[in-house]
């Protein structure tokens, strides 16, 4: 078992044909065949994109729309690699074409452009991770968005994050442990995205195979605080797995990446050292390496 | 990025927000000019920097006793004497650090009668994904500390975007700052106007402190603190011609040019790193052995070599700088890339410091044979642990 993404999961790219899209979708084919079924692009429907897969060339598909696109594949994902700039509007495209599970990788989209996309969102069924994500993979199964595959094993941890290349720091561990990943989601550094801790902590506590978890977050906001709150009530109610965690910026100087005002929402959250404390007085036993994510899951493991 | 108030002000205004009559000036020569243009009799003399704290700070060369960085003015006379004393000076404040900021511009506005202050705010909500307003009928002081002595006192009201400020929203906010009468239709009228403002330039954050109720009983943007989206300024050429680099930190800037995230630290181990994470977790690291970061680099996720280069020539123009950690786990970056821009900038600047290489991920056999065969001396480490003890080592010998 795993979240989200597995091996029958059928993808569509937003943005194939640049040379990010191209580049991670012949990764995506190569990494153990991930169902790859077309691309999108407005002006050019109905030819083909080419790539290079293990030195044999691959031809996919490319539709006009990704409405077009979905009737014609049977696609129940997209993955975004569209510039900043017409981002938006891309995940908008998906919303409206009710596609399931919306992967934007895309960085640097303007926060107000996300608003008009949340509100969007709120309404449909469609499920967006990110953006400004490194997407979702599922050991020997599905790869979408830009993770190294060749750092995942199969096993049996949940591994959720803020930040992209943390997400690889605990794979990378987890998988040296010899314990493996079910699923590894990216959950993006913006501050407003489609899904949060919480949305994936409980796809983790409901998935079978996932045995612990690893959660990364980091400074500003007061995400982790509500995960933590989470994992608190869902202990109570007899529902819990060991977890490991780790936030990034304990030695960030204040007032730099933390908006002035948003101290003020959050009412005094945002440091790491409160999110640190909230999330130890979950339960979760707090890393103060970023190196030693793994070995810290081991003894949440052990108890 | 930020501007100044007087700029913010221009902004408001072409809104029609209720804002005082006022003039910028550069040199003192313009000041009386300035404040011939205003009705009078009261003045109000603003030193121009990017910090708050204006008017409880002090001017470096003028000693303790001297006034403020913000003045009352009773005459003509009076402004210019004050706009002689301020311009040039150099201000430090509680958000300008002890080294303080040079005032090399002035706003010269028409004074008021204040009744009541208060403060407004509009940002993007991140717990609810909306622009929310921030209110308090506690303005003119720091917000945080309201925020942390007397929370109750600070009111959210989040618009949803489809809606706008609907007349709901528009009677919360007037409750929430105590507003009736003149000052509560002025209420009315300036809050879509804020919310239309803040969404048309892609402002993250919007702080009008104080807004004031004036002796007749109407509303006035009384000061104003704007920051834009740096991901929007694409669409926003005006906005960029509002920029004052004199503002900003000459690395930082540097840095900018290139799109790298950059932020100067005080200790002296470089940094370059991917992802915004990682980044910090370094920093965290290096802190965790014992050894204090020069900056924060987050090389982004679409570097090139060009982009890797500057920010390893940004990173030993620092001269605190007696290592050099990269730490690089590739997913959209390759760690080829990084490998070659690494090379070609030691090629092109030399090394002085030790270099610790720390690279995984996509194309990493790749990025460390091209670091193998370049023949510089760069120290290859196996993982973030590794990399962190060995570049601590390295700087403390």
């Amino acid at each position: 078992m795993s979240i989200l993404v597995d091996k029958n999961t059928k993808v569509l790219v937003q943005g194939l044909t640049g040379k990010t899209g191209t580049f991670h979708t012949e990764q995506a084919l190569a990494y153990h065949g991930t169902k790859m079924v077309g691309g999108t692009h407005p002006t050019k429907g109905g030819q083909k994109w080419q790539g290079k897969v293990n030195g044999q060339t691959v031809e996919l598909p490319i539709f006009s729309s990704l409405a077009e696109g979905k009737a014609e594949t049977g696609a129940t994902a997209s993955v975004i690699y569209v510039p900043p700039a017409g981002a938006a509007e891309a995940i908008i495209e998906a919303i409206e074409a009710d596609m399931p599970l919306i992967v934007c990788i895309t960085e640097g989209i303007p926060v107000l452009d996300m608003v008009r996309v949340k509100a969007k969102l709120d309404k449909s069924k469609s499920r967006l991770i990110g953006p400004n994500c490194p997407g979702v993979l599922t050991p020997d199964e599905c790869k979408i968005g830009i993770m190294p595959g060749n750092i995942f094993k199969k096993g049996s941890v949940g591994v959720v994050s803020r930040s992209g290349t943390l997400t690889y720091e605990a794979v990378f561990q987890t998988t040296n442990e010899g314990l493996g990943q079910t699923t590894a989601v990216g959950i993006g550094g913006d501050p407003v995205k489609g899904t949060e801790f919480i949305d994936v902590l409980e796809m983790f506590l409901a998935d079978e195979a996932t045995k612990s978890i690893v959660m990364i977050g980091e400074i500003g906001g007061s995400a982790e605080e509500d995960a933590a709150q989470f994992i608190r009530d869902e202990a109570k109610r007899g529902r819990r797995k060991p977890m490991a965690g780790f936030i990034a910026g304990r030695t960030a100087p204040k007032g730099r990446t933390m908006g002035h005002a948003g101290a003020v929402i959050s009412g005094g959250k945002g440091g790491a050292e409160d999110k640190i404390a909230a999330m130890e007085a979950a339960g979760i036993r707090v890393s103060p390496s970023p190196a030693r994510l793994g070995k810290t899951l081991v003894e949440a493991i052990k108890g | 990025m930020n501007i100044h108030e007087y700029q913010a002000k221009q902004i408001l205004k072409g809104y029609g927000a209720p804002v005082a009559d006022g003039v910028p000036i550069f040199k003192a020569g313009e000041a009386e000019a300035a404040a011939k243009r205003l009705p009078g009799p009261l003045y109000v003399v603003k030193s121009q920097i990017h910090a708050g704290g204006r008017g409880k700070g002090k001017f470096k060369e003028l000693g303790a006793d001297a006034k403020g960085g913000v003045r009352l003015a009773k005459s003509v006379e009076d402004v210019v004497a004050n706009a002689n004393e301020m311009l040039g000076h150099t201000l430090v404040t509680k958000q300008t650090g002890p080294a303080g900021k040079q005032v090399n511009r002035l706003y010269i506005e028409d004074g008021a009668d204040i009744d009541r202050e208060l403060y407004l705010s509009l940002l993007v909500d991140r717990t609810v994904g909306r622009v929310a307003f921030v209110v308090s009928t506690e303005g003119g002081m720091d917000i945080e500390t309201v925020a942390h002595d007397t929370p109750e006192k600070i009111v959210t009201v989040a618009i949803n975007p489809e809606a706008g400020v609907t007349a709901a929203d528009a009677k919360k906010l007037n409750g929430a700052l105590k507003l009736s009468g003149d000052a509560a239709k002025d209420g009315e009228k300036l809050f879509p106007i804020l919310y239309r403002a803040f969404l048309d330039k892609d402002m993250s954050l919007l702080e009008i402190n104080p807004l004031i109720v004036m002796k007749d009983g109407r509303l006035r943007v009384l000061d104003a603190k704007v920051s834009f989206d740096n991901n929007a300024l694409f669409r926003h050429p005006d906005i960029v011609e509002l920029r004052d680099t004199t503002e900003e930190d000459a690395k930082e800037i540097e840095a900018s040019k290139y799109d790298l995230a950059y932020v100067a630290l005080d200790g002296n181990i470089g940094c370059m790193v991917n992802g915004a994470g990682l980044a910090m977790a370094t920093m965290d690291i290096i802190k965790l052995y014992g050894a204090e970061p020069a900056n924060f680099l987050d090389v982004g996720g679409g570097a090139n070599k060009e982009k890797v280069t500057a920010a390893f020539k940004i990173i030993t123009a620092d001269p605190n700088v007696k290592g050099i950690l990269v730490n690089i786990f590739g997913g959209i970056m390759r760690c080829d890339v990084i490998a070659e821009g690494v090379v070609a900038a030691v090629r092109e600047v030399g090394l002085k410091v030790p270099l610790v290489v720390r690279l995984e991920g996509t194309n990493v056999e790749l990025g460390k044979k091209i670091l193998r065969e370049s023949g510089l001396d760069v120290v290859p480490a196996d993982d973030l642990d590794d990399a962190a003890r060995k570049i601590v080592k390295g700087v403390k010998g």
